[in-house]
């Protein structure tokens, strides 16, 4: 797994730029850590106030959902190098023991208020992390990665069997407004459960994000370079997997609590492979590389899922390419492509890039547009056909019978990706440029 | 009760036969390139899918070959152009390439033929019933699929052992540099031995679609059993592919047909206990046909701890 390094050349480097403010004294250190939490703090406090209609509303909670949980995926895959294809197990555990601990507070009338409960979630993935950690973390790499999809295929069945427990296909609900009021909160309109899910999701980000400063954060990232000079250093490879994994487990746990308390109901699809691949995706996309990374991810991917599943009825043959881009072109993922030039633009020479960066973004517009409107015709005239070959692609009106729309949408494709082949030569060098231009003056 | 066993132990032989006929490209691209192709099984759909629409123009047997031709000129294409790119980057992101693309095949085939299943016939020749047990006819179309598995494991068995090509594949297989020193073309191989291996799980495809059901989810069925097969078997052995394939066919259309639970257990000894309520009960009154998908998820996992070589398998995954 020590390949996981060469994902992320930009850790390098940041980290070379990183290391020189250590220096400074302790004092200066620490505002500079604090300073990007109370940002983060603010923007969850101020959004609602900047986007107040409701489907924002619901699309931001659901973001802090899935930065808690693509956080928590990113300590097996990004920080110990375990490729899982099960993680979706504990979230959706941790929102059925969420479910049927609300069910029992409301039934017996126990005095525990609703922001409490998604410890229980966390309990419950930690009981489970345990469990599955001990039989799965023996070995990393694929072993593990199929161990994991060997137990996810087994729960996601088995809860299709024990029926009492997962409510067969249509879940068990619960509801949130039954439970013991706090300072009068009801915790009926979604602004408040917004709040609610915005603090576990700060609370969870600190403490994931302190975990990876401490010495097991530290061991975990060498059992993923290195398992086996890890043991020569007299650790235990294993309990440092299971740490990690059960860790990662309890937040998850804490995450599929939280999309229980949202959607007041848990059902199979939360426990179900689909959910594991989406979090693979958000965390992947954003880049596993970083810290931010999955915080980014999680926050376009749960962006991409709703706004363009209203665009779009193929929207996941889309995603399906944007991960496969990422993928391939910069496996470091978003937040590795921004970090890369953060010692271009601390060194001053990142502005030499635009140029070279503009004149590829006309070539590879014109290629996205020639691409989707193919997508779209062929979507139009194969599933669609029932309803006449005349669309609209961006206010412009075509029909998709005719001839000329293919040719116009294939010269498009074509003629841009081959554009932007002759151009990506111009842009390497202006970034070799750049950065000998940076290495010069930071030396 | 001999009537099931003759029955099941034909079906289960051909289930574990088409899943050899995937499995063993999948274990022989994991033992060249250490990859694990995720959309193996996404590749025998598009074999299926393609064989139905080309027999709609042609019949069946031009279907039969030319489809998983084309599939395996796709797959060779994918390792060209997209695997190859990804491999520099490590064992990881190749994973996830093949994970997306399977993603990307079921939305495209999704997109082409719908959600729903395609009316994939037998075709008329093969379409009366071969023999006749205890009541119950055989068609022979399934004979037929059970024929073309044999004689395609029979040709790859001797194409590996018997000729030049399989000598340097198996060479490639554990000393890719020495054989690239020897002036082979390795990538040519890689993309010969992914081209191949994903036109077979193509011709799986092509003969499972009319028996089966052709549908934009069959990928997503099948492709973790066919994990299953190749991790339990020993990753990158043929034989424990060959072996783990033929327990599971087994074990799985058995599991089937068997329908029995702990309670149905207590009535026939005459303890007639009350089911209880809640998970307990739920346990009590589950039948092994219902536990039967999986079955072979719990098999891998606990060959796994035990084994984590699988069966056959002398390199750990």
């Amino acid at each position: 797994m020590s390949d996981l390094a060469d994902i992320a050349p930009s850790g390098t480097l940041a980290q070379q730029a990183g290391s020189r403010p250590s220096i400074r004294p302790r004092g200066a250190g620490i505002v500079a850590q604090v300073l990007p939490w109370l940002l983060a703090a603010a923007i969850l406090v101020a959004a609602p106030l900047v986007f107040t209609s409701g489907t924002a509303l619901t699309m931001m909670s659901l973001m802090g959902i899935m930065v808690v949980f693509a956080l928590s995926y990113n300590m097996l895959l990004g920080q110990t190098g375990l490729l899982s294809f099960g993680h979706a197990v504990y979230y959706g555990l941790g929102a059925f023991f969420t479910v049927h601990a609300m069910n029992v507070v409301a039934l017996n009338r126990l005095p525990l208020p609703l922001p409490l409960m998604p410890v229980v979630g966390g309990l419950a993935g930690l009981a489970f992390g345990i469990v599955f950690g001990a039989i799965s973390t023996r070995r990393a790499g694929t072993v593990f990665a199929m161990i994991s999809l060997g137990i996810a295929e087994l729960v996601s069945s088995g809860s299709n069997i024990l029926r009492s427990f997962f409510g067969g296909e249509e879940g068990i609900t619960a509801n949130r407004t039954k439970m013991l009021r706090l300072f009068d909160l009801s915790f009926g309109p979604q602004i408040q459960v917004y709040y609610l899910i915005a603090a576990w999701c700060l609370i969870c980000a600190v403490a994931m994000y302190a975990i990876t400063r401490t010495p097991l954060g530290r061991l975990c990232n060498a059992v993923r370079e290195n398992p086996e000079r890890v043991e020569f250093l007299g650790y235990e490879p294993q309990a440092i997997r299971i740490a990690a994994f059960c860790l990662s487990a309890l937040f998850a746990g804490v995450a599929g609590s939280l999309a229980a308390i949202n959607f007041e109901i848990a059902n199979s699809a939360y426990l179900g492979v689909h959910q594991s691949g989406v979090v693979l995706l958000a965390a992947f996309i954003g880049g596993i590389g970083t810290f931010v990374g999955p915080v980014v991810g999680a926050v376009v991917v749960t962006l991409l899922q709703v706004s363009l599943s209203d665009l779009t009825e193929v929207w996941q043959l889309y995603f399906g390419l944007l991960f496969i881009a990422i993928v391939m072109f910069a496996p470091g993922g978003i937040a590795g492509l921004a970090l890369m030039h953060g010692p271009l633009i601390r060194a001053g020479t990142a502005h030499r890039l635009l140029p070279a960066y503009l004149l590829a973004l006309g070539p590879l517009l014109v290629m996205l547009a020639g691409a989707i409107a193919l997508i779209e015709m062929a979507f139009r005239m194969l599933v669609r056909a029932g309803d006449g070959t005349e669309m609209s692609l961006i206010g412009i009106p075509l029909d998709a019978a005719h001839i000329l729309p293919w040719i116009v949408a294939g010269a498009m494709a074509v003629g841009g990706g081959l554009a932007l082949r002759a151009v990506l030569p111009r842009v390497t060098a202006a970034w070799h440029e750049a950065s000998a231009a940076a290495k010069e003056k930071l030396a | 009760m001999l009537e099931l066993v003759i029955i099941s132990t034909l079906n289960g032989v051909l289930y574990g036969m088409l899943l050899f006929l995937m499995a063993s490209g999948l274990t022989l691209i994991f033992s060249m390139m250490g990859v694990l192709n995720f959309a193996h099984a996404s590749f025998y759909m598009l074999g299926a899918f393609f064989g139905y629409q080309i027999s709609k123009f042609t019949g069946f047997w031009i279907g039969l070959v030319a489809a998983p031709v084309v599939v395996g000129g796709i797959g060779a294409l994918v390792e060209r152009y997209g695997l190859r790119n990804v491999h520099r980057h490590g064992h990881v992101p190749e994973l996830l390439f093949t994970f997306g693309l399977a993603y990307v095949i079921e939305e495209v085939v999704q997109m082409v033929w719908g959600k729903l299943p395609v009316d994939y016939r037998v075709p008329a020749v093969l379409d009366f019933p071969a023999f006749t047990v205890f009541g119950t006819n055989y068609p022979a179309y399934k004979l037929f699929m059970l024929a073309i598995s044999v004689a395609i494991f029979l040709a790859l068995l001797a194409v590996l052992t018997r000729t030049r090509v399989g000598l340097i594949i198996q060479a490639a297989l554990t000393h890719p540099n020495m054989v690239a020193m020897l002036g082979h073309d390795v990538p040519k191989v890689f993309m010969l031995v992914f081209g191949v291996g994903t036109g077979l799980a193509a011709v799986a495809g092509v003969i499972a679609g009319p028996a089966l059901v052709t549908q934009a989810n069959m990928a997503g069925l099948l492709g973790p059993i066919l994990f299953v097969v190749v991790v339990v078997g020993g990753l990158g052995s043929l034989t424990g592919a060959f072996a783990a394939s033929l327990l599971i066919g087994l074990v799985q259309t058995f599991a089937i047909s068997l329908d029995v639970s702990v309670a149905s257990v207590f009535r026939a000894v005459g303890i007639d206990a009350t089911p209880s309520e809640g998970v307990l009960g739920d346990l009590w009154n589950v039948t092994i046909a219902q536990v039967g998908p999986i079955i072979p998820y719990l098999l891998l996992v606990l060959v796994l701890i035990a084994r984590p070589t699988g069966l056959l398998g002398n390199r750990e995954a």
